[in-house]
């Protein structure tokens, strides 16, 4: 287990950090390290160059997909849907996070599929909930929902239990 | 079958030279809902398409109204072979956000619980590859085995399959001598019935030719396809989350971590055997560990994190503030601090991971799962093409997909 600490230590947030902004300047912003994993934001059409950048570069070695998801943020005008990326460096360990904003009227956001095999479900399982449209994705189809469906159902405007109810008094307890 | 070899169809015909085949979604060898629409030519998948989804439950959509405590019944639902790793993954997310610091005992009784887990997991995967090459006997030899880590469940949470182990700092109550004891019989037992298990299978030449070739993946299209878990390390690639980044106390104990070469079904198989015996070590020495706490100390089972951990019943009804709590606790009115965090365990199946978002309010803004068996069941047609019907079968199987935790 040690020598995994000690390859760790290599490779730091700082440095990430700071090659990122070396390569793509301001573009980047809100960089954070909540619980330690290194967090940014960046402009939507550049998505696709950060994960090659992060790919391919000698030192960074961002070559495992962990994760790819949505949030919505209704209140975020402009730019309601996020993408989060996980990406982790098998090699030293290290694992960080970025997100692209999207405007909920137009959510193209390019595919990342032909980087990594592993989007294509995960990038049709965000499709299917939030209606990104991933661009550039060889089969966009619904996945876990029917194919009928015609709403994404994990928007914050639809709301989990049935509004009609009355006999729920939510002032008191829940939101 | 040579192309010449087919009846050559008239001009303009719609028929065509191969022949598509629906593989589930209800069939006895798929062992769960999945549909594979196959195009075959006589034996041979010439492509396949997978369809998944029939068993979607909308956790991720419950969980944004749920308070903390209540998403763990829905963890249990994911891979449903191995609940408790699920629900030790939950909570161990919860600690992280809400940065409990756990007493080394509890870590520890979390390893026994979750290695027993993944005994559990990959007993039935393993058997169940047996069962689809047509050795049935290891199969039933081993079940019997699983009924008494369900029994060693049973004795800590009440509960065998759908287990909603433990609590968020903890377990619900202390570890019986009853639980003990059917530990030491499981720890005593189980080691003999999987060298006779091996015996049967490992260097048995109608499995090895069956199994050996079957479904291979390199180490490299399985990075690219997300393998994670027995199956990416079949492949070669010794990542392991227990490793990497170490949880509940992982750290403090010796095990290695078992690679194949080919990423073929006989690698995988072996993967999952060899990683049983690491399991069992794992929970020889954790137990071991747990022995020597002595006096009050060995009376631990939970943190010390009153506004997450249920008080005692007793003192719920004598005290003011446990009874508080209790109330807080129950109704779900204890903010959950603002914070984003991504947190993942070594499930049976690979890295089980977590993204939590909280606002700050009783419920997460938004929880993903990340199920590694939907992520690698994307790669099963990659698996199977141009191999024989036969061999879909055993590939799938031995992957080892869960229906509910390729759906959520």
């Amino acid at each position: 287990m040690q020598p995994f600490n000690n390859i760790e230590m290599l490779l730091t947030n700082e440095a990430i950090q700071q090659k990122l902004t070396e390569k793509f300047g301001d573009a980047l912003t809100n960089w954070q390290e909540p619980y330690g994993m290194l967090t940014f934001t960046a402009p939507k059409d550049l998505n696709l160059k950060i994960l090659q950048f992060l790919y391919d570069d000698e030192t960074l070695r961002f070559q495992f997909l962990t994760d790819l998801q949505a949030v919505h943020y209704p209140e975020k005008t402009g730019a309601e849907l996020a993408v989060v990326y996980h990406l982790h460096n098998l090699v030293d360990n290290v694992r960080i996070r970025f997100k692209v904003f999207t405007d909920i009227q137009t959510p193209d956001v390019y595919s990342a599929t032909a980087l990594y095999q592993s989007a294509n479900f995960m990038e049709r399982e965000t499709y299917d909930f939030f209606g990104v449209n991933f661009v550039g994705h060889p089969n966009l189809r619904r996945i876990l929902n029917v194919d009928e469906m015609d709403y994404f159902p994990m928007r914050k405007e639809f709301p989990l239990e049935d509004q009609t109810r009355i006999d729920k008094d939510d002032e008191m307890f829940g939101r | 079958m040579a192309q010449s070899e087919h009846i050559l169809l008239p001009e303009g015909s719609l028929e065509k030279q191969t022949t598509t085949l629906n593989l589930g979604p209800t069939h006895p060898a798929t062992h769960g809902v999945f549909q594979n629409i196959l195009e075959m030519d006589g034996e041979r998948i010439m492509s396949a398409v997978s369809t998944v989804g029939y068993i979607h439950r909308a956790f991720e959509k419950l969980a944004e109204r749920r308070p903390l405590y209540q998403i763990t019944p829905i963890t249990d639902r994911l891979n449903y072979c191995s609940s408790p790793i699920n629900n030790m993954g939950w909570h161990i997310t919860c600690e992280r956000l809400l940065k409990v610091q756990l007493p080394k005992r509890v870590d520890y009784l979390r390893i026994i619980i979750m290695e027993l887990a993944r005994i559990a997991d990959h007993l039935i995967c393993n058997s169940i590859v047996g069962v689809d090459s047509g050795a049935f006997s290891g199969f039933l030899y081993l079940m019997q085995y699983r009924e008494l880590i369900y029994e060693i469940y049973e004795e800590v949470c009440g509960s065998r399959l759908t287990t909603n182990i433990g609590r968020i700092g903890g377990f619900e109550r202390n570890f019986t001598n009853t639980a003990f004891e059917k530990l030491e019989k499981f720890l005593k037992e189980y080691p003999a019935v999987l060298k006779e298990f091996e015996n049967l299978f490992n260097r048995n030449r109608i499995f090895m030719e069956r199994t050996i070739g079957c479904g291979p993946i390199s180490g490299e299209r399985a990075l690219n396809y997300g393998f994670t878990g027995p199956n990416l390390r079949a492949a070669g690639v010794d990542y392991d989350v227990r490793v990497h980044s170490p949880y509940s106390s992982y750290e403090d104990f010796e095990f290695s971590v078992p690679v194949g070469t080919t990423g073929d079904t006989y690698d995988r198989f072996l993967v999952r055997n060899e990683e049983m015996w690491q399991s069992l070590k794992l929970i020889g020495d954790a137990y071991k560990k747990v022995q020597e706490f002595k006096g009050a100390e060995a009376e631990v089972f939970h943190a010390d994190s009153p506004a997450y951990y249920l008080p005692e019943k007793k003192d719920v009804y004598t005290k003011m503030e446990a009874l508080i709590y209790h109330f807080k606790i129950i109704m779900g009115e204890t903010d959950i601090p603002a914070g984003e965090l991504y947190s993942s365990v070594e499930g049976a199946n690979g890295e089980l991971g977590f993204y939590l978002i909280s606002d700050g309010g009783r419920t997460p803004y938004r929880l993903h799962f990340r199920r590694p068996c939907f992520i690698y069941y994307q790669a099963f047609p990659e698996l199977v093409s141009g191999g024989l019907l036969s061999d879909a079968v055993i590939t799938m199987s031995s992957l080892n997909l869960i229906a509910g935790e390729l759906d959520a």
